[in-house]
């Protein structure tokens, strides 16, 4: 599968590994919700290394749309609260 | 839906996706996203930029409270040594202050460091980022006219649509977080211009109310040594301190040096 980190680029991964990276991404916002915000940094950060170190880089010249896009490296829980909160969660 | 909710990833594909619907076609707008980039750029650079004036500003205020500090202290000593506890005083209580101030000061400076460092950390990433763009926009420039893959240049435009979305996406946090540390930065200048800096430093041209207490105190103690040399000369007595009841030197016993008791200085 392809998964960009945004504001990164785009990585190939195993599907094996993106179920986990999906897994982590679950408790990453469940720890959002439950103000855990060191929790939160410490899943959202095992991700993003998750993707960087198993995955394969995509060439700059490479033009594939994404399976999974996963938020910048550097997201604060302020931003993931917003996202969270207000325009996230965007229907459809 | 349900099963959104749940992951972060499933948000921001939304968000990509809401972007990437705009851009009707992006191979006509690959040009203008990317001109419209490079001015973006331009504008965090301004930023960064910004924070640094406010920094060498603030840097310069504190170099001249510094110098503040010395002189205050130095005249303590002066005011002392010429018996005038009271002025000393009144020179350490001033030097605290600007101590004070110069510590809140150093705490400002070093914090608008650390958001410049931010600043150009982040304006690295995104010259990295639009570079790689550059390189994908080529990409499709060059498939579009191969008009023979035409099943390849619409996956190809998704890839870009995304990349540009995504670019868009990265363009508009850094130009939100330098704003955001844009006007903190003048917040701390608003501050300074306030005043709370200038009274303190304002005070070392030489003419303030301790240079002038201590002028007049080096001036009276010259009188005064001057009077008693000549009252000796004149066998009128050894010591300045049979000076005429009502003189301005008896009235404050700390001047009256030599033969004063010296339960006056305690």
């Amino acid at each position: 599968m392809i998964v960009r980190i945004s504001g990164e680029g785009q990585y190939h991964l195993a599907d094996d590994d993106v179920s986990r990276v999906q897994e982590l991404d679950r408790q990453a916002i469940a720890a959002v919700n439950a103000s855990e915000h060191d929790r939160f940094h410490e899943l959202f950060d095992e991700m993003i290394a998750l993707v960087r170190d198993r995955g394969e880089r995509l060439g700059d010249d490479e033009l594939v749309g994404s399976d999974v896009i996963l938020p910048p490296p550097d997201t604060t829980v302020a931003e993931a609260e917003a996202e969270f909160s207000g325009e996230g969660l965007i229907p459809g | 839906m349900p099963g959104m909710s749940g992951r972060f990833s499933t948000v921001i594909k939304a968000k990509i996706n809401k972007l990437l619907d705009k851009a009707e076609d992006p191979g006509e707008t690959l040009e203008y996203s990317y001109q419209r980039q490079i001015e973006l750029l331009q504008n965090v650079k301004k930023g960064i930029a910004d924070v640094v004036t406010s920094k060498k500003r603030l840097q310069l205020q504190s170099e001249k409270l510094e110098q503040q500090v010395v002189k205050l202290d130095t005249q303590a000593r002066q005011a002392l040594s010429a018996g005038n506890e009271e002025l000393a005083r009144a020179a350490l209580e001033r030097k605290q202050l600007a101590q004070t101030e110069l510590q809140s000061l150093d705490t400002q400076i070093s914090q608008l460091e650390g958001q410049q460092e931010q600043l150009t950390e982040n304006e690295k990433r995104l010259r990295a980022k639009i570079d790689q763009f550059r390189t994908k926009k080529e990409v499709i420039k060059a498939q579009y006219s191969a008009a023979e893959a035409q099943v390849k240049i619409s996956e190809a435009a998704t890839g870009v649509g995304e990349e540009m979305a995504d670019v868009g996406l990265a363009m508009q946090r850094a130009v939100d977080k330098t704003e955001n540390m844009r006007a903190r930065a003048s917040a701390v200048e608003e501050l300074e211009k306030a005043g709370t800096f200038d009274d303190l430093t304002t005070l070392g041209d030489g003419n303030d109310d301790i240079d002038r207490q201590l002028a007049e105190l080096t001036s009276k103690s010259g009188v005064d040594s001057d009077m008693a040399k000549l009252k000796a000369e004149l066998g009128q007595g050894e010591a300045p301190a049979e000076l005429a009841p009502g003189s301005p030197a008896a009235a404050d016993p700390s001047q009256s040096a030599p033969s004063a008791p010296a339960a006056e200085q305690q």
